[in-house]
């Protein structure tokens, strides 16, 4: 069977539905709308069930990808997402938002000729067909070993870890320093691409599993976690995520009109700006709007602004357009949106009025030089090239950094020149006894997937732990 | 959590305190730290200066301006109702210590963030000489308390309803003639501070103020409560919100607050049409 398959011409990869650009870049609904179940078995068999899987050494989590592919191409989807749950919590979320490009599908086999197989679509598929269906059952959860455990963030690092060590039967209780879970999933990833009632729904199976979630907690600030440990709790799993804004130290950046990209994307996602005055949270509705940067988050923020009436949005990047970071289905749909990618351009400056609002901003031109450190051609100034763009709001989305807040309150704790923690790449264990740490806090800015492969292997070093010792 | 315990009106209405249920909170606060609130689910995040603290109660005490939407909600809610989020203790503390004399100078209801500065101050064994200043006599808040915490304490009002009939600096520059001052805490409105500080810059005399810029969360993650100190952008919510009074560009921060005037009237006109 398997064999004719792959020697019979290739049906094509299956095309996402997705609402149309002109009607979507003025609304907040999610973009893609999903495969139909139709559509999804016949993707599912495009799959060669390769022997030697390159998908799986793709991802970082090592799903047993043509497993749960076989499970969607025989009709029995809730199986696809047990499989699928047995490395991956948030398949829901991964689905969605993980770079398969570079991933799983950068190394499936039918890439080399044609185009891989739609993995991410298919992941998101059996996640959202069990979420919708409430038909796959529960993991079961262990007998109480008596040992409590505090989660410090309820980003994607930090659900991992909880729902990994309620299930071994400890009792867990997550820190939030926000009223609501989900880390970046709620306040930085725009609702058009990541619902927010996914992720809620997430969270709500770890309520159900018996989590316990301390909102409105910051944790170096409302207790320490020398603290918890006082309070009864055994270990500590820090998953606080990369949380300070980076500016570029340009004259003019504290006018009004020029924003952090968590500050932007905070006030839309997390306060719901943008429905405003529904909601009590404004945010800024530019005009004509400048995002710097090239990653996810410059992206998002982007598609934000064109969500929220800007007549031009533009992406300023110093680099060309192979180096921009961001992943290629963002890229895409952001271009399809009718955003202006402006490329080779540094910003100087920034101009404002007499109230102190933003007018505009001077740029440079730049032309790529010699490969640098991270093996990208360094873009160097062009000189004489200065000109200005009239906006009246700049989104600045160049990098974030490890907030200090909590490592400051406990110096005991290892932290890199970076402020990054310093922890054990095999078992996220700190220098510190008793505490673990995994996810952004760590890496600095990297993905979901990652955090959520940290937060796997700290939980499984905390169970030793708790059951073994330190 | 977050219930409201105590809840009284003063200034004729206009400014409102409430005693709140937060123990972890009570637990941890510091004289100069400051909390965040929402009053629910889509009320805005509002940044408030803990007033008082009982630890042993486990209770907050916020007093605030009713000035806008969210202000005006939370000065609704009544005792046996509940915040939505509280979250703090945030910013650092005031560093406290004896300084010899010291002048605390509060104007609005600036006067409630600094009386547990100035209980501190006198604790540490200052001699607080406190000028407060309101629009008029019936603005006024915390004159007993003040009076308790300063050895010296000289009212000013716009009209002339109390004490002194004029500014806090007409005040502050009689006293910095005749007194040998270590330090000037002035908390209140943004223009008060900037001219206190112009005053005691002259006499190269140290002075605190407490900055109230725009903020979201409150932990340094957003960046929209950034200031100018000394050439340097600092944000205000992990860095402050005290700040060395002679190097705060106020100018900025006047303008940085107008940034949401127009939506602020829209919320409050649709909130006063209900
Ligand atoms: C706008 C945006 C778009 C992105 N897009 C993608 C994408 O498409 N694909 C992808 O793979 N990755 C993307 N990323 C990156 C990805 O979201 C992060 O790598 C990932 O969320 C990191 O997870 P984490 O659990 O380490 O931390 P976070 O998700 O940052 O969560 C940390 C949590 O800890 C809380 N916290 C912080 N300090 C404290 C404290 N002191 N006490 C208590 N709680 C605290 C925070 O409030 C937060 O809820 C994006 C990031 C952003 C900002
Ligand atoms: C650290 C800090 C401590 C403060 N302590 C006190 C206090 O103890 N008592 C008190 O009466 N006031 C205090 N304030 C000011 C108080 O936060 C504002 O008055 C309040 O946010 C107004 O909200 P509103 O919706 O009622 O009014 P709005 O109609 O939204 O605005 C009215 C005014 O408040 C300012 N403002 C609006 N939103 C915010 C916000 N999120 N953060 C800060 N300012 C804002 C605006 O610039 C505007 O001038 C403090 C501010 C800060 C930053
Ligand atoms: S590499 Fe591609 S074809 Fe092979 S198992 Fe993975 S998804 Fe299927
Ligand atoms: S309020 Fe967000 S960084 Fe200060």
């Amino acid at each position: 069977m398997v064999e004719k398959k792959g020697k019979k011409e290739q049906a094509p990869r299956a095309k996402m539905p997705e609402q149309a650009p002109d009607v979507r870049n003025k609304n907040f609904l999610e973009v893609p709308l999903g495969l139909t179940p139709d559509m999804a078995k016949m993707e599912a068999e495009r799959c060669l069930q390769c022997k030697k899987p390159a998908c799986v050494e793709g991802c970082p989590v090592s799903v047993d990808i043509p497993g749960f592919i076989a499970r969607i191409a025989q009709g029995d989807f809730d199986g696809a997402a047990v499989k699928l749950w047995e490395r991956n919590a948030l398949p829901a979320v991964c689905g969605r938002v993980c770079p398969q490009e570079i991933q799983c599908e950068g190394n499936c086999i039918l890439g080399k000729k044609g185009d891989s197989v739609a993995i991410g679509y298919l992941e998101r598929f059996a996640a959202d067909h069990a979420r919708e269906n409430g038909t796959a059952d529960l993991p079961v959860v262990a007998e109480k070993t008596g040992k409590k455990v505090a989660v410090i963030g309820s980003g994607p690092s930090g659900l991992t870890v909880a729902g990994d060590l309620i299930v071994k039967g400890h009792d867990v209780t997550i820190f939030e320093a926000f009223h609501q879970s989900g880390g970046v999933l709620v306040y930085g990833i725009p609702e058009f691409r990541l619902p927010k009632s996914i992720v809620a729904s997430e969270v709500e199976t770890l309520v159900t599993l018996g989590v316990n979630i301390e909102t409105n907690s910051v944790v170096g600030a409302t207790v320490t976690i020398d603290e918890l440990f006082e309070e009864g709790y055994d270990a500590v799993y820090v998953g606080v995520g990369a949380g300070l804004p980076r500016f570029m130290n340009l004259p003019g950046e504290n006018l009004i009109g020029v924003f952090s990209a968590n500050e932007y994307l905070t006030r839309t996602n997390l306060m719901k700006a943008y429905r405003f005055p529904e909601y009590d949270t404004p945010v800024p509705r530019g005009r004509n709007v400048v995002v710097l940067g090239a990653g996810n988050v410059a992206m998002d923020a982007a598609r934000t602004a064109m969500r929220l009436g800007a007549e031009s949005v533009k992406v300023v990047y110093r680099r060309s357009r192979a180096e921009m970071p961001a992943r290629a289905e963002e890229l895409h749909h952001a271009e399809e949106e009718g955003i202006e990618f402006i490329l080779l351009t540094n910003p100087v400056q920034f101009f404002g009025n007499d109230n102190g609002r933003l007018t505009g901003m001077e740029c440079l031109k730049m032309e790529l030089g010699e490969p640098d450190d991270s093996g990208r051609r360094r873009p160097i100034a062009v000189e004489g090239s200065e000109y200005t763009i009239p906006c009246d709001l700049v989104v600045v989305s160049v990098g974030a950094q490890p907030n200090p807040l909590l490592t400051n309150a406990t110096p005991d704790i290892s932290l890199n020149r970076w402020g990054n923690i310093v922890a054990d790449t095999a078992t996220g264990k700190t220098t510190k006894k008793g505490v673990w740490a995994g996810g952004d806090i760590v890496t600095g800015m990297a993905t979901v997937i990652l955090a959520m492969g940290a937060g796997r292997e700290s939980a499984d070093s905390i169970h030793d732990y708790l059951t073994l010792g330190w | 959590m977050f219930k409201i315990v105590n809840r009284e009106k003063m200034a004729q209405g206009t400014i409102v305190l409430n005693e709140i249920d937060a123990p972890r909170i009570a637990r941890k606060a510091k004289p100069g730290q400051f909390v965040i609130l929402q009053a629910n689910e889509k009320g805005e995040r509002i940044p408030l200066t803990m007033a008082d603290v009982d630890s042993e109660k486990g209770t907050i005490t916020i007093i605030y301006m009713i000035v806008g939407k969210s202000t005006r909600i939370f000065g609704n809610l009544q005792v046996g109702e509940s915040y939505y989020a509280v979250i703090g203790p945030l910013g650092k503390a005031t560093h406290i210590e004896n300084r010899g004399k010291v002048v605390c100078v509060g104007g609005g209801t600036g006067i409630a963030v600094l009386h547990p500065i100035t209980r501190g101050l006198k604790q540490a064994g200052n001699e607080v000489i406190t000028i407060l200043g309101s629009r008029n006599k019936d603005l006024l808040i915390l004159e007993d308390k003040m009076a308790k915490v300063s050895d010296t304490l000289h009212i000013c009002t716009d009209d002339g309803s109390r004490g002194h009939h004029g500014f806090v600096t007409d005040v502050l520059k009689d006293v910095l003639e005749k007194e040998d001052i270590g330090l000037v805490v002035a908390i209140g409105p943004v223009p008060m501070m900037k001219f206190v500080s112009m005053i005691t810059r002259d006499k190269g005399i140290e002075t605190l103020v407490s900055l109230n810029p725009i903020m979201v969360d409150g932990t340094g993650m957003c960046g929209g409560c950034r200031v100018s100190v000394g050439g340097e952008t600092k944000f205000a919510c992990v860095d402050g919100p005290e700040f060395d009074g002679h190097a705060v560009d106020y100018d900025e921060l006047s303008k940085r607050l107008t940034a949401y005037q127009e939506d602020e009237k829209i919320s409050m006109d649709a909130c006063q049409a209900v």
